[in-house]
């Protein structure tokens, strides 16, 4: 094939040859919230766009590239019937590399990641962003619910772990979902909650927040 | 000058329906010193007789770690048995890496099959000379699979193979049913009295020539050889005793 029409192509290819790769996210979903409570773990997610158990936000292409991958591998893992498929902790493990090497090819998958589940009776919930950094902890948020929901988990779920109720554990999560709906300006008020516990997985059809617009009565500058 | 027309490559049949030169290869393993693996509902053991070329020599070794999880006993071509070591320890450290997880035994014994099988289904190559004993522990508890020159790895409650190894299968298959929930010093002892019954009338099994291992649900992989073996030959010596005066 002939360079030139292999530039017109490739519009990352740039004047002196060399690739330029994303640096500018786009269709990005926003935040993803995540908990462990007394019977397992519950995320919930805005339905810009998302995914759950593996939760994602980020670009979504990049995400569906990542989900299309995993699952590859867990059909590898039926396909050897062992009994022996690998658990939450492995696909944690995988997905950080999975990250890491494309940050090493400084072409990064562009998401932040929440991965929850069951493995071996243990409660997990852990992190991993476009640079494999992994971190596991109680309650974890990704995108502005970094910013916004993690003080309001902190305060209610974070040290209550073992003792949370599943009512009170999706309350939190709901009242969470709420604020960032009031304060951040790319989410929207349908979320879709998910929970593991020793039954199984469970995930809710998306529903719509209730909301107080009243307030806006009295912001000067607000409507007409 | 050849014993037949149908030996002369791994991947020509006999009209007979046989491959002599994978037939040959397992000669080999019959030639190595004798190895024995048997498991319990909690673990897996290995034991092996060692050879020494002659007096002033060190004794060859038969017995390697994979992995934490995992070992293998040999018989057969120590030099192929080597690739085939390194191949495994290679395969269940990658796993480890990617996956978080130790790989499991089965999984690993698929990888080692597909290997050696390969030798086979191509010409100008040799099936490895070598036969192996792997025992491991994985999700599904501890496991002893057999591993032959023909590629071909079934799993065992108990096993034995190299010269005289018959005999060793004899005394296993009278007694294997007992294995299931025995503890690690039994079942070790079991092992050494497998593997006595496969050595010449004038040798015996000291403290030089004894090589043990084993692995459990709860426990690393761990081999035994030299002066900390005499706790166990002499356990399998009093054992054996209280068996005659019965």
């Amino acid at each position: 094939m002939n360079s030139s029409i292999l530039k017109t192509q490739l519009e990352s290819v740039t004047e002196n040859g060399t690739y330029k790769h994303t640096v500018q996210p786009i269709v990005t979903g926003s935040s993803v919230l995540a908990l462990k409570y007394k019977d397992g773990v519950m995320l919930a997610a805005d339905c810009l766009a998302s995914r759950t158990i593996l939760a994602g936000s980020g670009e979504l292409s990049d995400f569906q590239h990542v989900q299309t991958t995993l699952k590859g591998v867990m059909l590898e893992e039926h396909v050897f019937d062992d009994d022996q498929e690998i658990g939450t902790k492995s696909i944690y493990k995988l997905l950080s590399n999975i990250m890491y090497n494309r940050r090493s090819k400084i072409d990064p998958l562009w998401n932040k990641f929440i991965v929850a589940g069951i493995d071996e009776g243990e409660h997990f919930l852990g992190f991993v962003d476009l640079y494999g950094t992994t971190y596991k902890a109680n309650v974890l948020a990704t995108g502005f619910g970094a910013h916004i929901a993690i003080p309001i988990l902190r305060k209610y779920a974070e040290q209550k772990s073992d003792v949370l109720t599943e009512a009170e554990a999706s309350e939190i999560l709901d009242m969470c979902m709420r604020v960032l709906y009031y304060r951040d300006a790319r989410s929207f008020n349908k979320v879709q909650k998910a929970k593991i516990t020793n039954e199984g997985i469970d995930i809710t059809a998306p529903y719509s927040l209730s909301t107080n617009w009243d307030f806006a009565e009295s912001i000067i500058g607000y409507g007409a | 000058m050849f014993r037949n027309q149908y030996d002369n490559d791994s991947t020509t049949w006999s009209p007979q329906g046989r491959i002599f030169q994978i037939e040959y290869a397992t000669e080999a393993v019959k030639q190595g010193s004798a190895v024995v693996g048997l498991r319990s509902k909690t673990h897996a053991v290995l034991v092996a007789v060692k050879r020494s070329p002659n007096e002033l020599a060190s004794y060859q070794k038969k017995i390697i770690k994979v992995d934490k999880h995992m070992g293998i006993a040999i018989a057969g071509l120590t030099s192929d048995a080597r690739v085939l070591s390194n191949f495994l320890r290679n395969q269940t450290m990658n796993y480890r890496v990617k996956f978080d997880r130790q790989m499991p035994i089965g999984r690993a014994m698929n990888t080692l099959a597909t290997k050696a099988h390969a030798n086979t289904i191509r010409y100008g190559g040799r099936p490895y000379g070598v036969g192996l004993l792997v025992i491991g522990v994985d999700s599904k508890g501890p496991h002893l699979f057999e591993f032959s020159p023909s590629a071909i790895t079934p799993e065992y409650y108990a096993y034995s193979i190299g010269s005289r190894s018959q005999t060793a299968r004899t005394y296993l298959e009278r007694s294997f049913k007992d294995f299931e929930n025995l503890g690690i010093d039994d079942l070790i002892i079991h092992g050494l009295k497998a593997l006595k019954d496969t050595l010449p009338q004038e040798k015996q099994l000291d403290n030089l020539n004894t090589s043990i291992s084993f692995v459990g649900v709860d426990t690393d992989f761990c081999m035994i050889d030299g002066p900390d073996t005499q706790k166990y030959l002499d356990m399998l010596e009093s054992s054996v005793d209280a068996m005659e005066t019965e």
